[in-house]
Protein backbone atom coordinates (compact mmCIF):
# COMPACT_ATOMS: atom_id res chain seq x y z
CA UNK A 1 0.00 0.00 0.00
CA UNK A 2 1.54 3.80 -0.50
CA UNK A 3 0.84 6.71 -0.18
CA UNK A 4 -1.07 7.92 -3.09
CA UNK A 5 -3.52 4.86 -2.26
CA UNK A 6 -6.85 6.79 -2.01
CA UNK A 7 -8.06 4.20 0.99
CA UNK A 8 -5.08 5.14 2.66
CA UNK A 9 -5.29 8.92 2.40
CA UNK A 10 -8.80 8.57 3.98
CA UNK A 11 -7.72 6.48 6.97
CA UNK A 12 -4.80 8.80 7.51
CA UNK A 13 -6.75 12.00 7.43
CA UNK A 14 -9.16 9.93 9.99
CA UNK A 15 -5.75 9.23 12.15
CA UNK A 16 -5.65 13.00 11.93
CA UNK A 17 -8.53 14.00 12.86
CA UNK A 18 -9.82 11.41 15.66
CA UNK A 19 -6.29 9.22 16.75
CA UNK A 20 -5.10 12.33 19.18
CA UNK A 21 -1.42 10.80 17.90
CA UNK A 22 1.50 12.07 19.02
CA UNK A 23 3.03 12.42 15.92
CA UNK A 24 1.81 13.88 12.45
CA UNK A 25 -0.41 10.58 10.96
CA UNK A 26 1.62 11.90 7.81
CA UNK A 27 4.72 11.15 9.02
CA UNK A 28 3.88 7.03 10.20
CA UNK A 29 4.97 4.50 8.41
CA UNK A 30 2.55 2.02 7.06
CA UNK A 31 3.19 -0.67 9.81
CA UNK A 32 4.04 1.67 12.88
CA UNK A 33 2.15 1.17 15.76
CA UNK A 34 -0.31 3.38 16.47
CA UNK A 35 -0.66 2.78 20.38
CA UNK A 36 2.68 3.18 20.83
CA UNK A 37 2.36 7.00 18.37
CA UNK A 38 -0.13 8.03 21.15
CA UNK A 39 -3.38 6.35 19.93
CA UNK A 40 -5.72 5.56 23.09
CA UNK A 41 -8.26 2.60 23.66
CA UNK A 42 -10.69 5.73 23.66
CA UNK A 43 -9.63 7.31 20.28
CA UNK A 44 -9.35 4.58 18.65
CA UNK A 45 -12.93 4.09 19.20
CA UNK A 46 -13.69 7.27 17.28
CA UNK A 47 -11.49 6.35 14.46
CA UNK A 48 -13.88 3.03 14.23
CA UNK A 49 -16.55 5.15 14.28
CA UNK A 50 -15.34 7.47 11.80
CA UNK A 51 -13.87 4.09 9.75
CA UNK A 52 -17.58 3.04 9.51
CA UNK A 53 -19.09 6.68 8.48
CA UNK A 54 -16.60 7.15 5.68
CA UNK A 55 -16.45 3.54 4.45
CA UNK A 56 -20.40 3.07 4.98
CA UNK A 57 -19.21 -0.45 7.04
CA UNK A 58 -19.60 -1.98 9.67
CA UNK A 59 -16.76 -3.56 12.09
CA UNK A 60 -18.06 -7.36 13.17
CA UNK A 61 -16.93 -7.41 17.02
CA UNK A 62 -14.74 -9.85 16.30
CA UNK A 63 -12.56 -7.12 14.31
CA UNK A 64 -13.31 -4.55 17.01
CA UNK A 65 -9.60 -5.38 18.86
CA UNK A 66 -6.34 -3.90 19.03
CA UNK A 67 -4.60 -5.84 16.37
CA UNK A 68 -7.12 -4.97 14.08
CA UNK A 69 -6.56 -1.18 14.51
CA UNK A 70 -2.49 -1.19 15.63
CA UNK A 71 -1.23 0.34 12.11
CA UNK A 72 -2.44 1.85 8.75
CA UNK A 73 -1.80 -1.18 7.08
CA UNK A 74 -4.13 -3.23 9.34
CA UNK A 75 -6.95 -0.75 8.81
CA UNK A 76 -6.20 -0.62 5.43
CA UNK A 77 -6.62 -4.31 5.62
CA UNK A 78 -9.70 -4.78 7.60
CA UNK A 79 -11.56 -2.33 5.56
CA UNK A 80 -10.71 -3.77 2.36
CA UNK A 81 -11.64 -7.42 3.23
CA UNK A 82 -15.35 -5.44 4.68
CA UNK A 83 -15.24 -3.62 1.79
CA UNK A 84 -15.10 -7.66 -0.30
CA UNK A 85 -11.92 -5.94 -2.26
CA UNK B 1 -5.35 -27.25 36.36
CA UNK B 2 -8.87 -27.69 38.23
CA UNK B 3 -10.52 -26.17 40.87
CA UNK B 4 -10.90 -30.29 41.72
CA UNK B 5 -7.38 -31.17 42.44
CA UNK B 6 -5.76 -32.49 45.39
CA UNK B 7 -3.39 -29.84 45.37
CA UNK B 8 -5.53 -26.93 45.33
CA UNK B 9 -7.96 -28.41 47.07
CA UNK B 10 -4.87 -28.73 50.29
CA UNK B 11 -4.43 -24.87 49.75
CA UNK B 12 -7.70 -24.22 49.90
CA UNK B 13 -7.99 -26.16 53.27
CA UNK B 14 -4.74 -24.29 54.31
CA UNK B 15 -6.20 -20.79 53.33
CA UNK B 16 -9.77 -21.61 54.95
CA UNK B 17 -7.97 -22.49 57.78
CA UNK B 18 -5.60 -19.37 58.53
CA UNK B 19 -9.04 -17.42 57.87
CA UNK B 20 -10.58 -18.34 60.77
CA UNK B 21 -7.42 -18.48 62.68
CA UNK B 22 -5.33 -15.75 61.74
CA UNK B 23 -7.56 -13.14 59.92
CA UNK B 24 -11.26 -13.40 61.23
CA UNK B 25 -9.52 -12.83 64.65
CA UNK B 26 -7.36 -9.60 63.61
CA UNK B 27 -9.97 -8.20 61.02
CA UNK B 28 -11.08 -5.96 63.67
CA UNK B 29 -7.89 -4.78 64.88
CA UNK B 30 -6.81 -4.41 61.05
CA UNK B 31 -9.70 -2.12 60.80
CA UNK B 32 -9.89 0.14 63.95
CA UNK B 33 -5.38 0.65 63.61
CA UNK B 34 -5.59 0.77 59.97
CA UNK B 35 -3.06 -1.19 59.93
CA UNK B 36 -1.59 -3.84 57.71
CA UNK B 37 -2.67 -7.27 58.22
CA UNK B 38 0.80 -8.52 58.84
CA UNK B 39 -0.18 -12.04 61.07
CA UNK B 40 -2.59 -12.54 57.83
CA UNK B 41 0.07 -12.25 55.69
CA UNK B 42 2.94 -13.56 56.99
CA UNK B 43 0.40 -16.92 57.53
CA UNK B 44 0.11 -16.78 54.01
CA UNK B 45 3.86 -17.08 53.01
CA UNK B 46 4.07 -20.11 55.72
CA UNK B 47 1.40 -21.95 54.08
CA UNK B 48 3.04 -20.68 50.52
CA UNK B 49 0.11 -19.18 49.06
CA UNK B 50 1.91 -15.96 47.72
CA UNK B 51 3.09 -17.93 45.01
CA UNK B 52 -0.18 -19.53 43.95
CA UNK B 53 -0.12 -17.50 39.92
CA UNK B 54 3.72 -18.78 39.51
CA UNK B 55 3.59 -21.47 36.85
CA UNK B 56 4.74 -24.76 37.72
CA UNK B 57 8.04 -24.52 35.74
CA UNK B 58 8.90 -21.74 38.65
CA UNK B 59 7.84 -24.02 41.09
CA UNK B 60 4.53 -22.28 41.92
CA UNK B 61 1.17 -24.50 41.24
CA UNK B 62 0.14 -22.03 38.42
CA UNK B 63 -3.32 -21.48 39.62
CA UNK B 64 -5.48 -20.29 36.64
CA UNK B 65 -8.42 -17.29 37.43
CA UNK B 66 -10.90 -19.55 38.90
CA UNK B 67 -8.66 -20.49 41.99
CA UNK B 68 -7.51 -17.56 42.71
CA UNK B 69 -11.15 -16.33 42.93
CA UNK B 70 -11.98 -19.22 45.53
CA UNK B 71 -8.97 -18.36 47.29
CA UNK B 72 -9.55 -14.20 47.64
CA UNK B 73 -13.36 -14.73 48.15
CA UNK B 74 -12.60 -16.92 50.79
CA UNK B 75 -9.85 -15.27 52.48
CA UNK B 76 -12.45 -11.93 52.38
CA UNK B 77 -14.86 -13.60 54.42
CA UNK B 78 -12.82 -13.11 56.99
CA UNK B 79 -11.00 -10.24 56.45
CA UNK B 80 -11.81 -7.52 53.35
CA UNK B 81 -8.30 -5.85 53.80
CA UNK B 82 -6.58 -8.95 53.58
CA UNK B 83 -8.21 -10.48 50.80
CA UNK B 84 -7.59 -7.02 48.55
CA UNK B 85 -4.44 -7.33 49.71
CA UNK B 86 -4.11 -11.22 48.39
CA UNK B 87 -5.61 -10.10 45.33
CA UNK B 88 -3.77 -7.24 44.49
CA UNK B 89 -0.74 -8.78 45.23
CA UNK B 90 -1.60 -11.86 42.25
CA UNK B 91 -2.65 -9.49 39.74
CA UNK B 92 1.36 -8.18 40.45
CA UNK B 93 2.44 -11.81 40.01
CA UNK B 94 0.05 -12.29 37.22
CA UNK B 95 1.68 -9.53 35.26
CA UNK B 96 5.24 -11.04 35.56
CA UNK B 97 4.40 -14.31 34.91
CA UNK B 98 2.48 -13.73 32.07
CA UNK B 99 4.44 -11.03 29.89
CA UNK B 100 7.86 -11.54 31.57
CA UNK B 101 8.53 -15.30 30.89
CA UNK B 102 10.94 -14.07 27.83
CA UNK B 103 13.67 -12.24 30.24
CA UNK B 104 15.64 -14.39 31.71
CA UNK B 105 16.21 -11.84 34.98
CA UNK B 106 11.98 -12.46 35.44
CA UNK B 107 12.31 -16.55 34.82
CA UNK B 108 14.53 -16.35 37.75
CA UNK B 109 13.04 -13.62 40.02
CA UNK B 110 9.70 -15.97 39.79
CA UNK B 111 11.73 -18.59 40.93
CA UNK B 112 13.01 -16.42 43.82
CA UNK B 113 9.13 -15.39 44.59
CA UNK B 114 8.29 -18.93 45.09
CA UNK B 115 11.27 -19.62 47.67
CA UNK B 116 10.64 -16.40 49.73
CA UNK B 117 7.43 -15.82 48.96
CA UNK B 118 7.35 -12.32 48.30
CA UNK B 119 4.88 -9.60 48.63
CA UNK B 120 4.29 -7.31 45.70
CA UNK B 121 2.63 -3.89 45.64
CA UNK B 122 1.85 -1.81 42.36
CA UNK B 123 1.66 1.91 42.15
CA UNK B 124 -0.41 2.41 38.94
CA UNK B 125 -2.65 5.98 39.79
CA UNK B 126 0.14 9.29 39.72
CA UNK B 127 -0.78 12.91 40.45
CA UNK B 128 -1.30 14.81 37.38
CA UNK B 129 -3.60 11.63 35.53
CA UNK B 130 -6.46 12.28 37.13
CA UNK B 131 -7.23 8.37 37.91
CA UNK B 132 -6.26 7.40 34.41
CA UNK B 133 -4.29 4.44 34.89
CA UNK B 134 -3.03 4.07 31.24
CA UNK B 135 -1.41 7.60 31.07
CA UNK B 136 1.66 8.18 32.56
CA UNK B 137 4.05 11.44 33.38
CA UNK B 138 6.68 9.86 35.01
CA UNK B 139 9.32 8.03 33.15
CA UNK B 140 11.87 5.42 33.18
CA UNK B 141 15.22 6.75 31.99
CA UNK B 142 17.66 4.48 31.22
CA UNK B 143 21.11 4.51 31.25
CA UNK B 144 24.47 2.08 31.17
CA UNK B 145 22.21 -0.82 31.92
CA UNK B 146 20.89 0.78 34.80
CA UNK B 147 17.55 3.01 35.32
CA UNK B 148 15.56 5.88 37.28
CA UNK B 149 12.30 6.07 38.25
CA UNK B 150 10.36 8.42 40.10
CA UNK B 151 7.12 8.76 40.71
CA UNK B 152 4.33 10.87 42.62
CA UNK B 153 1.43 8.28 43.12
CA UNK B 154 -1.76 9.00 44.67
CA UNK B 155 -2.02 5.81 46.24
CA UNK B 156 0.37 2.88 47.13
CA UNK B 157 -1.45 -0.11 48.48
CA UNK B 158 0.66 -1.77 51.09
CA UNK B 159 3.81 -0.39 49.62
CA UNK B 160 5.59 0.11 52.86
CA UNK B 161 4.68 -3.61 53.79
CA UNK B 162 5.93 -5.31 50.10
CA UNK B 163 8.86 -6.63 48.82
CA UNK B 164 8.88 -5.38 45.72
CA UNK B 165 6.85 -2.44 43.74
CA UNK B 166 5.20 -2.84 39.92
CA UNK B 167 5.47 0.95 38.66
CA UNK B 168 3.60 2.23 35.60
CA UNK B 169 5.58 4.87 33.71
CA UNK B 170 6.28 6.02 30.24
CA UNK B 171 9.06 4.17 28.39
CA UNK B 172 10.94 6.88 27.59
CA UNK B 173 11.51 10.53 28.42
CA UNK B 174 10.90 11.38 24.75
CA UNK B 175 7.58 8.78 24.79
CA UNK B 176 3.89 9.92 24.63
CA UNK B 177 1.15 9.67 27.96
CA UNK B 178 -0.02 6.71 26.92
CA UNK B 179 3.01 4.63 25.68
CA UNK B 180 4.09 2.75 28.88
CA UNK B 181 5.94 -0.09 30.76
CA UNK B 182 5.76 -1.51 34.04
CA UNK B 183 9.05 -1.63 36.28
CA UNK B 184 9.65 -4.12 39.20
CA UNK B 185 11.37 -1.75 41.84
CA UNK B 186 12.76 -4.22 44.44
CA UNK B 187 12.90 -3.61 48.39
CA UNK B 188 16.56 -1.89 48.93
CA UNK B 189 16.44 -0.15 45.89
CA UNK B 190 13.76 2.65 46.39
CA UNK B 191 12.76 5.25 48.73
CA UNK B 192 8.94 5.94 49.13
CA UNK B 193 8.25 9.62 51.01
CA UNK B 194 4.50 9.32 52.31
CA UNK B 195 2.13 12.35 50.81
CA UNK B 196 -0.74 11.96 51.95
CA UNK B 197 -2.54 9.70 55.20
CA UNK B 198 -5.04 6.89 54.79
CA UNK B 199 -7.47 7.45 57.42
CA UNK B 200 -10.57 5.88 55.33
CA UNK B 201 -14.37 4.73 55.39
CA UNK B 202 -13.36 1.15 55.09
CA UNK B 203 -10.46 -1.20 53.36
CA UNK B 204 -8.48 0.40 56.22
CA UNK B 205 -5.59 -2.88 56.37
CA UNK B 206 -4.61 -1.77 52.76
CA UNK B 207 -2.64 1.16 53.90
CA UNK B 208 -2.79 2.95 50.85
CA UNK B 209 -1.60 6.53 50.97
CA UNK B 210 -0.22 8.54 48.52
CA UNK B 211 3.79 8.02 47.80
CA UNK B 212 6.62 9.77 46.49
CA UNK B 213 8.94 7.26 44.99
CA UNK B 214 12.52 7.36 44.20
CA UNK B 215 13.89 4.39 42.42
CA UNK B 216 16.74 2.75 40.60
CA UNK B 217 17.52 -0.76 39.34
CA UNK B 218 18.78 -2.77 36.78
CA UNK B 219 17.12 -2.65 33.17
CA UNK B 220 16.43 -5.75 32.73
CA UNK B 221 13.86 -5.45 35.76
CA UNK B 222 11.63 -3.09 33.24
CA UNK B 223 9.51 -5.66 31.77
CA UNK B 224 9.40 -6.80 27.81
CA UNK B 225 6.51 -5.11 25.74
CA UNK B 226 4.23 -2.69 26.66
CA UNK B 227 1.43 -2.11 29.39
CA UNK B 228 -1.17 -1.55 26.96
CA UNK B 229 -0.85 -5.47 26.53
CA UNK B 230 -0.34 -6.49 29.73
CA UNK B 231 -3.29 -4.09 30.97
CA UNK B 232 -6.01 -5.06 28.75
CA UNK B 233 -4.45 -9.21 28.63
CA UNK B 234 -3.84 -9.17 32.36
CA UNK B 235 -3.84 -6.30 34.59
CA UNK B 236 -7.33 -5.29 34.20
CA UNK B 237 -9.10 -8.85 33.99
CA UNK B 238 -7.20 -10.49 37.48
CA UNK B 239 -8.43 -6.96 38.94
CA UNK B 240 -11.99 -6.95 38.22
CA UNK B 241 -12.18 -10.81 39.04
CA UNK B 242 -10.35 -11.14 41.80
CA UNK B 243 -11.95 -7.70 42.78
CA UNK B 244 -15.71 -8.78 42.53
CA UNK B 245 -14.71 -12.37 44.35
CA UNK B 246 -13.34 -10.41 47.30
CA UNK B 247 -15.99 -8.31 47.41
CA UNK B 248 -18.51 -11.13 47.03
CA UNK B 249 -16.78 -12.69 49.93
CA UNK B 250 -17.43 -9.87 51.99
CA UNK B 251 -21.44 -9.77 51.06
CA UNK B 252 -21.26 -13.64 52.05
CA UNK B 253 -20.04 -12.72 55.13
CA UNK B 254 -22.65 -10.27 56.32
CA UNK B 255 -25.41 -12.35 54.64
CA UNK B 256 -23.80 -15.63 56.72
CA UNK B 257 -23.85 -13.41 59.39
CA UNK B 258 -27.76 -12.36 58.91
CA UNK B 259 -28.59 -15.57 58.53
CA UNK B 260 -27.24 -16.80 61.43
CA UNK B 261 -29.40 -14.40 63.17
CA UNK B 262 -32.22 -15.54 61.19
CA UNK B 263 -31.97 -19.05 62.51
CA UNK B 264 -31.46 -17.60 65.95
CA UNK B 265 -35.18 -16.44 65.99
CA UNK B 266 -36.21 -19.36 64.22
CA UNK B 267 -34.95 -21.57 67.33
CA UNK B 268 -36.91 -19.66 69.71
CA UNK B 269 -40.21 -20.04 68.05
CA UNK B 270 -40.33 -23.12 66.36
CA UNK B 271 -43.01 -23.46 63.42
CA UNK B 272 -43.29 -19.92 62.96
CA UNK B 273 -40.62 -18.15 60.01
CA UNK B 274 -39.76 -15.20 61.01
CA UNK B 275 -40.53 -12.43 59.51
CA UNK B 276 -36.64 -11.26 58.90
CA UNK B 277 -36.46 -14.84 56.81
CA UNK B 278 -38.03 -13.63 53.85
CA UNK B 279 -35.49 -10.79 53.73
CA UNK B 280 -32.73 -13.07 53.97
CA UNK B 281 -34.30 -15.08 51.00
CA UNK B 282 -34.77 -11.98 48.96
CA UNK B 283 -30.66 -11.10 49.62
CA UNK B 284 -29.50 -14.45 48.95
CA UNK B 285 -30.46 -14.21 45.53
CA UNK B 286 -28.93 -11.56 45.17
CA UNK B 287 -25.62 -12.43 46.28
CA UNK B 288 -25.57 -15.95 44.34
CA UNK B 289 -26.18 -13.55 41.11
CA UNK B 290 -23.23 -11.78 42.29
CA UNK B 291 -21.13 -15.22 42.72
CA UNK B 292 -22.26 -16.32 39.54
CA UNK B 293 -21.33 -13.69 37.46
CA UNK B 294 -17.53 -13.70 38.63
CA UNK B 295 -17.65 -17.65 38.53
CA UNK B 296 -18.72 -17.44 35.10
CA UNK B 297 -16.03 -14.96 33.96
CA UNK B 298 -13.08 -16.55 35.96
CA UNK B 299 -14.38 -19.79 33.28
CA UNK B 300 -14.35 -17.42 30.52
CA UNK B 301 -10.99 -15.97 31.25
CA UNK B 302 -9.62 -19.38 31.86
CA UNK B 303 -11.20 -20.97 28.95
CA UNK B 304 -9.36 -18.06 26.58
CA UNK B 305 -5.70 -19.47 27.23
CA UNK B 306 -6.94 -23.21 25.97
CA UNK B 307 -7.58 -21.12 22.64
CA UNK B 308 -4.76 -20.21 19.91
CA UNK B 309 -6.16 -16.89 19.83
CA UNK B 310 -6.92 -16.29 23.76
CA UNK B 311 -4.55 -13.54 24.38
CA UNK B 312 -6.32 -12.10 21.02
CA UNK B 313 -9.73 -12.09 22.25
CA UNK B 314 -8.61 -10.72 25.60
CA UNK B 315 -7.89 -7.55 23.78
CA UNK B 316 -11.43 -7.26 21.71
CA UNK B 317 -14.08 -4.61 23.03
CA UNK B 318 -16.62 -8.10 23.46
CA UNK B 319 -14.29 -8.69 26.59
CA UNK B 320 -13.72 -5.18 27.45
CA UNK B 321 -17.36 -4.77 27.51
CA UNK B 322 -17.80 -8.05 30.07
CA UNK B 323 -14.89 -6.75 32.34
CA UNK B 324 -16.26 -3.32 32.94
CA UNK B 325 -20.19 -4.93 33.53
CA UNK B 326 -18.45 -6.77 36.00
CA UNK B 327 -16.98 -4.57 38.02
CA UNK B 328 -19.84 -1.91 38.03
CA UNK B 329 -22.74 -4.99 38.89
CA UNK B 330 -20.21 -6.76 41.59
CA UNK B 331 -19.03 -3.53 43.69
CA UNK B 332 -23.34 -2.03 43.60
CA UNK B 333 -23.77 -5.09 44.38
CA UNK B 334 -21.81 -5.93 47.13
CA UNK B 335 -22.90 -2.63 49.47
CA UNK B 336 -26.72 -3.38 48.55
CA UNK B 337 -26.13 -6.58 49.91
CA UNK B 338 -24.78 -5.60 53.30
CA UNK B 339 -27.17 -3.08 53.47
CA UNK B 340 -30.09 -5.69 53.03
CA UNK B 341 -28.22 -8.00 55.99
CA UNK B 342 -28.37 -5.01 57.92
CA UNK B 343 -32.07 -4.71 57.38
CA UNK B 344 -32.01 -8.31 59.09
CA UNK B 345 -29.68 -7.67 61.86
CA UNK B 346 -30.97 -4.53 63.50
CA UNK B 347 -29.91 -3.22 66.03
CA UNK B 348 -27.71 -6.09 66.26
CA UNK B 349 -25.51 -5.21 63.16
CA UNK B 350 -25.84 -1.89 63.69
CA UNK B 351 -23.50 -2.44 66.92
CA UNK B 352 -19.93 -2.76 66.38
CA UNK B 353 -18.98 -5.09 69.24
CA UNK B 354 -21.63 -7.64 68.43
CA UNK B 355 -21.35 -10.85 66.59
CA UNK B 356 -23.58 -9.52 64.30
CA UNK B 357 -21.70 -6.95 63.41
CA UNK B 358 -21.88 -5.46 59.93
CA UNK B 359 -20.05 -1.72 60.04
CA UNK B 360 -16.85 -3.07 58.70
CA UNK B 361 -18.45 -5.26 55.93
CA UNK B 362 -20.62 -2.10 55.14
CA UNK B 363 -17.32 -0.06 54.85
CA UNK B 364 -15.09 -1.82 53.15
CA UNK B 365 -17.80 -2.73 50.30
CA UNK B 366 -18.50 1.33 50.14
CA UNK B 367 -14.74 1.47 48.64
CA UNK B 368 -15.88 -1.04 45.86
CA UNK B 369 -17.33 1.85 43.12
CA UNK B 370 -14.68 3.88 44.08
CA UNK B 371 -11.55 2.19 43.14
CA UNK B 372 -12.15 3.28 39.68
CA UNK B 373 -14.45 5.02 39.97
CA UNK B 374 -17.53 3.13 38.10
CA UNK B 375 -18.67 6.56 36.48
CA UNK B 376 -15.68 6.22 34.49
CA UNK B 377 -16.19 2.76 33.48
CA UNK B 378 -19.20 3.49 32.64
CA UNK B 379 -18.52 6.14 30.08
CA UNK B 380 -15.96 4.07 28.76
CA UNK B 381 -18.40 1.33 28.20
CA UNK B 382 -20.67 3.95 26.26
CA UNK B 383 -18.04 5.01 24.42
CA UNK B 384 -17.15 1.38 23.05
CA UNK B 385 -20.87 0.57 23.09
CA UNK B 386 -21.08 3.23 20.09
CA UNK B 387 -19.42 0.44 17.92
CA UNK B 388 -19.87 -2.40 19.19
CA UNK B 389 -23.22 -4.89 17.81
CA UNK B 390 -23.17 -7.77 20.16
CA UNK B 391 -23.49 -10.28 17.08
Amino acid sequence: MTAIDPMTQKIRRILKDHGRLSKDADSLGAESDLYEAGMTSHASVNVMLALEGEFNIEFPDHMLKRSVFDSIASIGAAVGELQGG
Amino acid sequence: MTSNSPEFGAHLAALKALAAQVAAPNAADVDAKSRFPRETIDALQKAKLLSAPVPKEFGGPGYGMRELAALCSTLAQACGSSGMVLAMHYIQVACIARHAQSSEFFRGYLRELVEHQYVLASMTSENGTFGETRTSICAVERKDGRFKLDKDATTGSYCQHADGILVTCRRASDAPSSDQVLVLVRKGEYQLTQTTSWDTLGMRGTCSPGFKLESTGAEEQIIPGSFADSSAQTMVPYSHILWASLWWGIAADAVARAAEFVRGGARKNPGVVPPTANRLAEVSTQLQAMRHNWLALAAEFDSFLLAPTGLQDLLSIGWALKMNNLKINASDSAPQIVHKALQITGILGYKNDSKFSLGRHYRDTLSASLMISNDRIASKSASMLLVFKDN
